[in-house]
């Protein structure tokens, strides 16, 4: 087997596999000495990791797909915000720019979502309708008051912020080694960290959780640390403190609180549509 | 798809030998220089050892402000220096496991232009800190060539940037989403090794250098 032929092969149909593989086509001589060090047996599964990273780990399916489900998301947080705002009196004055800036933040991901899938020659999906009551379109859900007192407001944006952190990081797997699509959904999964950050220490500091951090504080047995037993399901699995097979509170000799507070864990995409869709997001 | 380095693919490649028990190649080794610096290496162990320097640098830094705190501090404030020193020394000591015989060696702190006694100087040098953590993983994520190590990444680099909004708030409440930090896209910024690593070793006496992400010294 002949690493070259492949190539050659390969660029018959593809002209720009060098190009994929290296833009600087002088650098293809570095397979030379890449393929000469690796065993004949070994040359397929090495030429199959080369050629997957080249194309993308993902199809362009599977990313539109991670794409579309931030979208969902997005459109919930930032039609939770609007809603917030348009409720007269719901939001005291001396912080109206607080929570300004992270409606402002999520209305600018839909947009932005919106765009990048656009851009990659897909539909991105329509708005829901919503229910922030949590009762699937009845209005009588667990948080009925929600758009007229302040404290519930804040306390579903607390677990929407948080379940979003969660739910972008379980999709980066898919999108590995993506620069352009994993850098971005990696900067947003920062910014939804900082709201969930600020949303946690607005309502400490208002009094309305006094025990709450800016960063999740599980106990060893109970991931939630919101007070909130009905969303307990939203931080199941965040009491989590072995890390690649480590367990750091045996292994570092360190509290659970710290060990889980220092690592956040993601949802997978199956466990967030359970936590938002025939509740908030209408069935 | 394109643009990205060789490199990575020459780091696959050792990964894939790894696997098959072959020999050879020696990519994801780490270079030290036994004088005043240390390069993180290669791959997946590169990055993982860029987090590690990182994180040394972090856990020094709230270290040192736990231990000397600044004036007029609040028990609230110091509550939170403390949680993030903890968070920090966590980090640290995990890539450190991680990484094993693989790991940089300890780095030496140069906090000479702190003024750990001052509120303001501290917590300026915390955002600092922390809003460069962000856009380091940020950055250096789509490198990662393990999920498994991705998604280690994405644990902790939501948890830095809790600590930095909660360290802008200290500074200037409401300001946890600065346009210093998030663009009109809603999108925080990301930065490439090449511009971390200068900024990381203005506070080092262990200079890190990152030669297989274009970066020496």
């Amino acid at each position: 087997m002949n690493i070259f032929n492949i190539i050659d092969e390969i660029e018959k149909v593809d002209p720009e596999i060098t190009e994929r593989l290296n833009p600087r086509r002088a650098a293809i001589k570095n397979i030379t000495s890449f393929g000469s060090k690796v065993a004949v047996a070994a040359l397929p599964f090495a030429l199959g990791t080369m050629l997957k990273r080249a194309y993308g780990a993902a199809s362009t399916t599977d990313v539109v797909g991670v794409l579309n489900f931030a979208l969902t998301l997005e459109y919930l947080e930032a039609a939770f915000y609007n809603q917030g705002f348009a409720s007269t009196g719901l939001i005291p004055s001396g912080n109206s720019d607080y929570i300004g800036v992270i409606r402002r933040d999520e209305n600018a991901h839909v947009k932005f979502l919106q765009n990048v899938i656009t851009s990659l020659n897909a539909t991105p999906v329509q708005a829901s309708t919503y229910d922030f009551t949590g009762g699937n379109n009845k209005g009588n859900g667990p948080f009925k008051d929600v758009f007229t007192n302040y404290a519930t407001f804040l306390a579903v944006a607390q677990v929407f912020e948080d379940t979003g952190v969660r739910a972008y990081k379980g999709q980066a797997p898919v999108l590995l080694g993506n620069q352009t699509v994993l850098t971005a959904a990696l900067s947003i999964h920062a910014v939804e960290a900082r709201h969930a950050s600020a949303i946690r220490k607005l309502r400490r500091d208002l009094n309305q959780a006094p025990n709450n951090k800016p960063y999740i504080v599980s106990s060893a047995s109970l991931g939630n640390d919101t007070g909130l037993s009905l969303v307990d399901a939203n931080y199941a699995g965040e009491e989590n403190v072995t890390q690649g097979g480590v367990n750091l509170v045996t292994a570092l000799n360190v509290s659970t609180e710290a060990a889980s507070a220092a690592f956040d864990e993601p949802l997978t995409k199956d466990q967030v549509t359970s936590l938002v869709v025939g509740s908030f997001i209408v069935q | 798809m394109a643009r990205r380095s060789f490199l990575r693919y020459a780091g696959a490649g050792a990964a894939a030998v790894a696997v098959l028990g072959a020999t050879a190649c020696h990519k994801d080794r780490v270079m030290v220089d036994p004088v005043n610096g240390t390069d993180i290496g290669s791959g997946d162990i590169g990055i993982l050892n860029y987090a590690y320097a990182l994180e040394q640098l972090e856990a020094a830094f709230y270290t040192q402000v736990v231990a000397t705190p600044y004036s007029g501090i609040t028990n609230l404030e110091l509550t939170y220096m403390t949680d993030i020193r903890d968070h920090e020394v966590i980090h640290r000591e995990f890539f450190k496991a991680a990484l094993g015989t693989s790991a940089i060696k300890q780095l030496t702190p140069d906090f000479s232009k702190i003024n750990f006694s001052s509120r303001d100087n501290v917590l300026a040098t915390a955002k600092a800190f922390e809003d460069l953590g962000v856009q380091a993983y940020d950055g250096a994520g789509y490198l990662i060539q393990s999920a498994t190590y991705l998604t280690i990444a994405g644990k902790i680099v939501s948890v830095e940037a809790r600590h930095a909004a909660l360290i802008a708030n200290l500074i200037n409440g409401g300001s946890f989403v600065s346009s210093d930090q998030v663009d009109a896209n809603g999108l925080n910024g990301s930065k490439a090794i090449a511009d971390v690593l200068p900024i990381a070793n203005a506070f080092l006496k262990t200079k890190v250098s990152a030669s297989s992400f274009n970066y020496t010294i």
